[in-house]
């Protein structure tokens, strides 16, 4: 499909939002992942929410490393700048961009390769930071544009395409953000608009680093027998618990639950389906020690926690912390940085 | 048997072997401003191991009134404190030379050398019996020994006294021992080592205006001038001194008077990735960034750098070159960087670098590349080394022009957009290369554009077509010839005589080499010298090896790599060229190039015997 062009024309009678923009100007350029790729369900919930949120396209900065995932960013906001950096590298770059105009919304958009992998050390640091973003990891455990190796994030016990098994233990990106110091840190899956929205809008809107792993099935590389992500896989634990509706291969998956529910997909913990607990309605996001518990408690019993686990109330960024200039750095110019030629003399003359 | 007496005034070296972590260095650069203070230029070098305390450290200091600030080769006086390389030093004395060292516990003959002059002073024990402390018997022991040096070499006792004042201002505690120890030296050696060593100071009219500063302080200190906003960096030496000058210049000169608000953001990295990721950032987003690294740094930011080159994104890089991987010899310096900084990344890249022979020209080609990084939307590389960055160097004042503006480069605004002007942001609309960039956030419906490493068109969009890719690397070849106009131009010094012989050098080469075309030219021997303060080459430098029979080239490395790149990129016959190479580690002598270029030029000048032909 990738090769009939967008029409450019908009009806005139699409609804606008506050900022006077129809859903069609959040649009990018077609995708060019497989057909049902999880990514594009998260560039389509990228798009309702920085729509809703009313923010202009164009002062958005999406920045991107290497990977599927990191080729989304040419799918959504196409007014917007663009950015596929080095493998893994994304988060630095992000940081340097944010230093230099702290007036944009920065998105970064990562895989698990990238992150987890390649990437472990600048994801862990730009946390540590809070850089002011929304960092979004679409995560399917195996790397697809080498076709098909395991990433950090691959469950130990399953079977790649070409017959290996993982025997490394998965990274938790959820729990590392949330040691590291992210202060705002959420879990979803892609095919869970209702969840995914809401949540990718109030990362946007958090004044700080705002992480978010997306669990989005890779519909090319993990479907074979022995992977604990395969459609057949997952088919076949899908009656024991009988709780999912299954979806036909290639074509997105997408999942509804409920606060507190529990339900099966296509990304898996050890030795089965990933069981995916949407956190009940009362839960506390403030408390990050709670956060981290709930988390820990999730994973002995084989689940994983989706939804907000944590928030942090008083939240501030990399800019607050170095105490930078309101103005973007990018606007200043001699008159604003250059000590001049007075100043200068009086330097030379103490270094006689 | 009478021993030769060196007798020079103000002009010798003199070296103090001392124990790192001993407190010398306080003592050590005390001597060497003393000097400046009776108008003696001098030019101190720190030559230290990869540690804090034990291992040998030494301190040479070149006096010299006519104003060689580099290193001349030799010793004439050697400080010996450290028993660890006794032997070693030793051996550096030239002979008539003399040796100070502590004679507390006496020492065999042999362990001494026949052809100099022995000078010994009881410093420990005069230092034991003034102090008790043991912390205060080692420090004031160099102190101790400053005041005798003072006074075997004429040191004027009261510029030395307004020195340790100045250094302890506000800690009067601490002043009035210092000058007590100062004393002690002083008597001691007015009492008993009268006349010892011929080397004199004599008050002179030699400095004048020029400051003493470190490279690497200069080179922060031309970023905070050049505009810089965002520093990335991770700690590296001889390179970390860079950030840390810009964060204490910064702190002075940077935050705003109204808000107490911060006009530049420094973030000490993960690592060198994450460094020159946050400048790439940064200058994609149009702020002025740099980072500040050496030869392991440049090897880890090598990827990022290539996609800088690629995505065409100013970066500037300072790389403060050392003595190759790991620890030990890296604390040494080197010019061993050039190759892999010109050629830095993977794919066909080609970078702009320009070298700075002291700390002058550390500030202010620290802020002309800042806006040539801008003009030219590429990274830009500052190579200085650890001799020109971690050495306080007499150099001249530094100086700023108000009225300079700085070069944001083609940057086209929302005004322009709105105007109808064309925006493909990887065409060329002017023939020098370079196309226009537009920063993110700039207008809501024109100048977007989504930045790749090699797969684009000149609109930037997604593209793999072949002829896609060859018209962007030309038009980065034609940027980069392009530079070669803008970037700043080779220094020539003439002969006083007419040359067949060339040389060319450059960066911390400079002072050695100034010393040894006068050393040479004494000889009878001429050489036209050509400074290269750039790359890529303009194209004086290969009219300059065409009009000479021979041209050495002087570098501080083993492969001759500014050679290879003069071969590769000014299309230079490699027979025209003779290498001159110094790669031990420590900086380039006077005494070395001239022997080198002595001996190859009259290896040159033998004229083959004519045969007869009538045979």
């Amino acid at each position: 499909m990738t090769y009939l062009a967008k029409p450019r024309l908009h009806h005139p009678t699409l609804k606008k939002n506050a900022v006077g923009y129809t859903r069609r100007d959040y649009e990018g350029k077609v995708s060019t992942l497989c057909a049902g790729c999880g990514h594009d369900s998260i560039s389509a919930a990228l798009i309702e929410a920085f729509w809703q949120l009313d923010i202009q396209p164009h002062r958005v900065a999406k920045l991107s490393g290497i990977g599927c995932s990191s080729k989304t960013p040419d799918y959504f906001l196409g007014n917007s700048h663009g950015f596929n950096t080095v493998h893994g590298r994304m988060p630095s770059v992000l940081t340097g961009a944010n230093l230099a105009n702290r007036d944009l919304t920065y998105i970064g958009v990562s895989g698990d390769g990238d992150s987890a992998s390649i990437g472990l050390g600048q994801f862990a640091h730009v946390m540590r930071r809070g850089v002011n973003m929304a960092y979004i990891l679409e995560n399917n455990g195996v790397y697809g544009l080498t076709k098909g190796q395991f990433s950090a994030t691959a469950d130990k016990g399953s079977k790649a395409k070409k017959g290996s098994v993982n025997s490394d233990s998965p990274v938790d990106t959820v729990s590392l953000a949330l040691l590291m110091g992210a202060t705002f840190v959420a879990r979803s899956f892609s095919g869970d608009k209702q969840q995914l929205v809401p949540l990718v809008k109030a990362a946007i809107a958090h004044p700080g680093a705002a992480f978010i792993d997306v669990i989005s099935p890779c519909v090319a590389f993990n479907n074979h027998e022995g992977s604990t992500k395969s459609y057949d896989y997952v088919r076949a634990h899908n009656e024991a618990v009988n709780r999912l509706d299954f979806w036909p291969s290639r074509e997105a998956i997408t999942a509804e639950y409920r606060e507190g529910e529990v339900i099966e997909v296509a990304a898996g913990a050890e030795g089965g389906i990933l069981k995916l607990r949407k956190l009940a309605a009362d839960y506390d996001p403030s408390d990050k020690i709670s956060a981290i518990t709930h988390i820990a408690r999730a994973a002995q019993k084989g689940e994983v926690l989706t939804g907000l686990l944590y928030a942090a109330p008083d939240a501030e960024d990399l800019h607050a912390h170095l105490n930078t200039y309101g103005a973007a750095f990018n606007t200043l110019g001699a008159k604003e940085l250059c000590p001049g030629s007075g100043v200068l003399e009086r330097i030379n003359a103490s270094l006689r | 048997m009478s021993v030769k007496r060196i007798e020079a005034v103000n002009d010798f070296v003199i070296k103090f072997a001392n124990v790192n972590g001993s407190g010398s260095a306080s003592a050590n650069e005390l001597f060497a401003r003393a000097f400046l203070r009776m108008g003696i230029p001098v030019s101190p070098r720190n030559i230290f191991p990869s540690n804090i305390q034990g291992l040998p450290t030494w301190y040479e200091v070149r006096v010299s009134e006519n104003g060689w600030l580099g290193r001349r080769g030799g010793c004439d006086l050697m400080v010996a404190m450290n028993p660890q390389t006794w032997a070693q030093d030793l051996k550096e004395i030239d002979p008539g030379g003399y040796l100070f060292y502590d004679n507390t516990k006496p020492l065999p003959k042999s362990r001494f050398r026949e052809d100099i002059h022995v000078v010994g002073m009881p410093l420990t024990e005069i230092s034991n019996s003034a102090y008790t402390l043991p912390r205060e018997r080692q420090l004031f022991k160099n102190i101790i020994g400053l005041g005798a040096l003072a006074a075997l070499i004429g040191l004027e006792p009261e510029v030395i006294a307004e020195l340790i004042g100045e250094q302890y201002k506000g800690k009067e505690k601490l002043l009035k021992p210092n000058l007590n120890a100062l004393q002690l030296g002083l008597n001691y050696a007015r009492e008993h080592l009268k006349d010892a060593i011929g080397l004199k100071a004599k008050r002179a009219y030699a400095v004048g205006e020029q400051i003493f500063m470190e490279g690497n302080a200069a080179t922060a200190l031309g970023c905070v001038y050049g505009g810089a906003t965002v520093c990335a960096w991770y700690p590296i030496t001889p390179s970390s001194s860079v950030a840390e000058a810009f964060t204490n210049y910064c702190s002075k000169l940077r935050v705003d008077k109204d808000t107490g608000k911060n006009k530049f953001a420094i973030i000490q990295a993960e690592d060198e990735l994450a460094s020159i990721g946050i400048v790439t950032g940064a200058g994609w987003n149009g702020a002025r960034a740099f980072t500040a690294t050496s030869g392991p740094g440049i090897s880890l930011m090598s990827e990022f750098i290539g996609l800088a080159y690629f995505a065409e994104i100013p970066a500037t890089i300072i790389d403060v070159q050392r003595g190759g991987p790991s620890t030990g010899m890296p604390t040494r310096t080197q010019q061993s960087d050039l190759l892999a900084c010109a050629y830095a990344s993977h794919g066909d890249t080609k970078h702009v670098l320009l070298f700075p022979e002291d700390p002058h020209e550390c500030f202010t080609m620290a802020a002309d590349c800042l806006d040539l990084a801008e003009r030219l939307q590429t990274p830009v590389f500052l190579m200085t080394d650890l001799d020109i960055g971690m050495n306080h160097r007499l150099c001249k004042p530094l100086k700023w022009d108000d009225a300079r503006r700085y070069d944001r480069g083609k940057v086209m605004t929302a005004e322009m957009l709105d105007a109808g002007r064309e925006f493909a942001r990887y065409k060329d609309l002017d023939g020098d290369g370079i196309p226009f960039r537009t920063y993110p956030g700039t207008h809501e419906s024109k100048g977007a554009y989504f930045t790749r490493g090699t797969s684009k068109n000149p609109s930037a969009i997604y593209s793999e077509a072949g002829p896609d890719y060859q018209y962007n690397m030309q038009r980065l070849l034609k940027k980069h010839d392009f530079a070669k106009t803008l970037v700043p131009k080779p220094l020539l010094t003439p002969s006083r005589e007419p040359a067949r012989f060339g040389a060319i050098y450059y960066g911390s080469t400079s002072p050695s080499m100034n010393e040894a075309l006068e050393s040479l030219a004494q000889q009878g021997i001429f050489v036209n010298a050509l400074r290269v303060r750039a790359f890529p080459f303009a194209d004086e430098i290969q009219d300059f090896v065409h009009s000479h029979s021979k041209v050495f080239v002087i570098e501080q490395n083993r492969d001759a790599q500014m050679k290879t790149l003069l071969v590769n990129e000014a299309h230079i016959n490699p027979a025209s060229l003779v290498s001159i190479l110094h790669y031990d580690g420590a900086p380039i002598t006077a005494r070395f190039i001239t022997k080198e270029i002595s001996e190859i030029a009259a290896a040159l000048n033998v004229r083959p015997i004519k045969r007869d032909k009538a045979a």
